[in-house]
């Protein structure tokens, strides 16, 4: 039962949009009690962002999602200086805050742990008056720092050894073990809210297909969405169906290569060749459907940009039946084997109240038992046809996460077959009509990594006043912190690899 | 002390085939993955090219650092002559010297450790912080191993006997563990080799203690203490890595082959056919299992030292 319905609070679904005078500016104090209220009542924050106003306020929103509802509850309120901070009641507005100071330099007062996320120049001066701040240097900030005879502290990054995404790492370690760890991120960013403001333009679409190149089916269908709800178009079946295979044909891809890099970082070489391969076999299935082997072109506003014939079915259920048999035997080899599984097990583990505090998402969250999956809590597209079984585990430790992919590989080829086989004669692209002005749209998708929210904000001529865009990464960064604390150090590869979260897709 | 003319062509034998041993290991591993792998040669190709290069050497490193790669290599090299290759006496051996042994690999391990402490980065202390600790468990257990298959033959009547045992040479031990011996004490043989199995795969950073093939410094032991070594340097450790290996290898086979014809020529071929055979056994070793947590490490070389003490008290009980 809602309350919020009751007491006459505005909500939309998943890919809708609504005229933004539906969603009154609220006092500070009622905006706070709400989102506390709510969190209370185990709603998730999914983001929370500024956006500049007339006047030289800032408009802070909130978008809530009620899983159990499946209801998105925007909330905004109007601000221009300091207010006290939400972060010391809800852990998971801890990101948002420190993001939203940075950007717009409205301070939360009370914020425990006010430091910078992405290095950048602020979007507007301290106040009105002060001339404008410089950016940050980069990875410079008061770590936190633990003190003491036989304390030392390793810092690691932002260049690493592999061939990984630049990020600064700091631990603070009693011999082998690990007090505390710090991330400090922001190398990767480019600004890409920024310039997706007054959009949609023939750029926007490509900053949405590069944006996190792992996710790039993720967060196109994200940005279609939005582009969908706001213009008011329902795309065909078809397109869904499209949209739905290349979803899950990009999770496959990576689940795949994750459970293969977490055998490699244990030494334990067969199933990480085998995974590796195989990887680059699925990747060949996106790469069949559209010519680019991470779904670029895929995926279109009002549609999808390609079709499938009926010999293209045919072959990609040939490739997705060795690719399952393959992977099988690659797979439980891993399971078979008791040394890998000593150094999964207990490895980095969260519990599951902690994963609710933070907020966290994705196959991280459901192996802590959260049964957390936008494909079934808020499903769009084909997926409210077609449900997935959500994929979760127990123990929260890296064998969990293990787990959990390996489940959803299972179950996102059954669904692959199903669709290659249903799917209905009709065109793949409807036109767009002109979006609404003064509207907002939210869109979410279950990425690979977790739940992908796109926010948009129109003006008066329906340009984009603001777009915003959250990572799964965004949610789950803190947690991997959180996971390591009392862990050996050496374990912290393995378990960086169990969250395998994007540099990219946090620093945009 | 006695020198062995002959046996001084096991030197150059090591010399020449040491890297091969690396080659077998990852062609194994290879075959285990389902992959092709790098060419056999490859550890010699990587040493070519190290030479070829000029080394870097960071400003906060004094000639400790630099002081490292050579005092490691003559060491191993100093280590090979007392090493027997089977039944065939090493070039020197003298009674005492697998202590002598022991020491010289002892040597070369405090000087890839002060070497890479001398970088004064966190991740080579914290990776020679691990090579120090883990030593100190596994040499024990060689020492104990050696001892115990000093003992074999040899029943210690009198505290005189015992003495004597002890102070054989690495090459009479050996000579001395032929069909017959693993016939009256196999246990005691098979509990030794066990222990110094344990102890290679230490020595030489193999799975399950190390992973030879990880780029990530916070899980490595070894290869992260020679991070900062570059050039001829670093084809100096590579090259010194191949030899301890190689000394390691022999050892093992000569307990593992008892081929003691008398002939020169046949017992070196068996043993050093061994030697390729235990470095595909190491191959597959680490294709089929996980490496340890680290916490756990401790353990195993402990169980390493239990065998090897228990091959002494079954020696004795004889």
């Amino acid at each position: 039962m809602s309350e919020s319905t009751a007491s006459g609070r505005f909500s939309l679904s998943n890919g809708q949009s609504a005229s933004i005078s539906q969603t009154p500016v609220m006092g500070m104090a009622s905006f706070q009690e709400t989102v506390l209220h709510e969190v209370e009542d185990g709603a998730r924050i999914s983001a929370m962002f500024g956006q500049p106003v007339d006047g030289g306020n800032i408009r802070l929103w909130a978008i809530l999602s009620q899983d159990r509802q499946s209801l998105l509850l925007p909330l905004c309120t109007e601000t221009d200086a300091d207010y006290p901070a939400l972060t010391p009641h809800c852990t998971q507005a801890h990101g948002f805050e420190r993001e939203i100071w940075e950007q717009w330099r409205i301070r939360p007062q009370g914020h425990p742990w006010l430091k910078p996320v992405r290095f950048h120049a602020p979007y507007r001066s301290e106040s009105a008056g002060t001339s404008d701040a410089a950016a940050p240097e980069i990875g410079v900030m008061p770590f936190f720092k633990v003190e003491g005879e036989e304390v030392h502290e390793v810092a690691v990054g932002p260049v690493h050894a592999g061939i990984i995404e630049p990020g600064h790492f700091r631990f603070q370690c009693y011999g082998e073990n690990v007090l505390h760890l710090e991330i400090s991120l922001g190398y990767q960013h480019r600004g890409i809210e920024r310039h997706l403001t007054s959009g949609p333009d023939p750029r926007t679409l490509h900053y949405m297909e590069t944006l996190a190149g792992d996710t790039t089916i993720g967060h196109t269908t994200a940005y279609c969405q939005i582009l969908e709800a706001l213009s008011g178009t329902g795309i065909s079946v078809r397109a869904q169906v499209l949209r739905g295979i290349a979803l899950e044909l990009e999770r496959i891809a990576n689940h795949t290569g994750d459970i293969g890099a977490l055998a490699g970082d244990v030494g334990f070489l067969p199933t990480l060749s085998y995974c590796g391969r195989i990887r680059g076999d699925v990747l060949n299935m996106t790469a069949v459907i559209c010519g680019n082997r991470f779904g670029r072109g895929l995926v279109r506003p009002g549609g999808a940009g390609h079709d499938l014939d009926t010999a293209l079915r045919h072959e990609l259920q040939q490739r997705l039946n060795a690719v399952e048999k393959d992977l099988s035997v690659a797979v439980n080899l891993l399971w078979k084997t008791s040394s890998v599984m000593a150094r999964f097990e207990g490895a980095g583990a969260i519990r599951r109240e902690d994963a609710e505090m933070l907020g966290l998402v994705g196959p991280v969250a459901r192996a802590c038992g959260l049964e957390r999956d936008v494909r079934n809590d808020m499903p769009h597209g084909i997926f409210q046809f077609t449900q997935i079984p959500v994929s979760t585990c127990s123990s929260g430790d890296v064998m969990a996460r293990a787990h959990v992919r390996w489940l959803e590989i299972q179950r996102s080829i059954t669904f692959i077959r199903e669709q290659l086989d249903s799917m209905p004669d009709e065109t793949v692209t409807t036109p767009l009509s002109p979006l609404k002005p003064d509207h907002i749209a939210v869109s979410l998708v279950e990425g690979w990594r977790g739940e992908i929210c796109h926010i948009a904000l129109t003006d008066r001529q329906g340009r984009f006043a603001a777009y915003k865009i959250v990572d799964p990464s965004f949610h789950n960064w803190f947690a991997l912190a959180y996971a390591l604390r009392n862990q050996q150090i050496s374990d912290f590869p393995l378990c960086n690899k169990s969250f395998n979260l994007s540099y990219c897709g946090h620093d945009l | 002390m006695t020198m062995n003319m002959t046996s001084l062509l096991h030197i150059p034998t090591a010399f020449i085939l040491a890297p091969l041993l690396l080659g077998i290991i990852n062609r194994t591993k290879a075959f285990f993955a389902g992959r092709k792998g790098q060419p056999l040669l490859q550890a010699y190709y990587d040493i070519a090219k190290l030479l070829q290069k000029s080394a870097v050497y960071s400003r906060t490193t004094s000639w400790v650092f630099r002081a490292g790669p050579v005092a490691s290599l003559a060491a191993v090299t100093t280590a090979l002559l007392v090493v027997p290759v089977g039944g065939s006496a090493a070039p020197f051996h003298f009674s005492g010297d697998l202590i002598f042994l022991a020491y010289l690999l002892g040597v070369v391990r405090f000087f890839t450790v002060i070497a890479a402490l001398d970088t004064g980065s966190p991740f080579e202390g914290m990776g020679a912080s691990r090579e120090v600790q883990f030593s100190v468990l596994a040499e024990p257990a060689l020492l104990l191993s050696l001892a115990a298959m000093s003992l074999i033959g040899k029943i210690p009547a009198a505290d005189s006997m015992l003495f004597q045992g002890f102070f054989a040479s690495l090459s009479e031990i050996y000579a001395r563990l032929t069909l017959a011996a693993w016939s009256h004490s196999g246990t005691v043989l098979l509990l030794a080799a066990s222990a110094i199995m344990i102890v290679l795969l230490t020595e030489n950073s193999r799975i399950p203690v190390d992973d030879p093939n990880t780029h990530l410094e916070l899980t490595m032991i070894h290869e992260v203490m020679v991070l900062d070594h570059s050039g001829p340097d670093f084809a100096m450790i590579l090259y010194a890595a191949a030899l301890k290996l190689w000394i390691f290898c022999a050892l093992l086979a000569g307990v593992l082959m008892p081929v003691r014809s008398g002939n020169f020529l046949l017992d070196t071929t068996t043993i050093i056919a061994g030697i390729f055979m235990i470095a595909i056994g190491i191959g597959v070793i680490e294709s089929i299992m996980a490496r340890l947590r680290l916490l756990r490490i401790p353990q195993l070389l402990s169980g390493a030292g239990v065998f090897a003490l228990l091959a002494i008290v079954l020696v004795l009980k004889k």
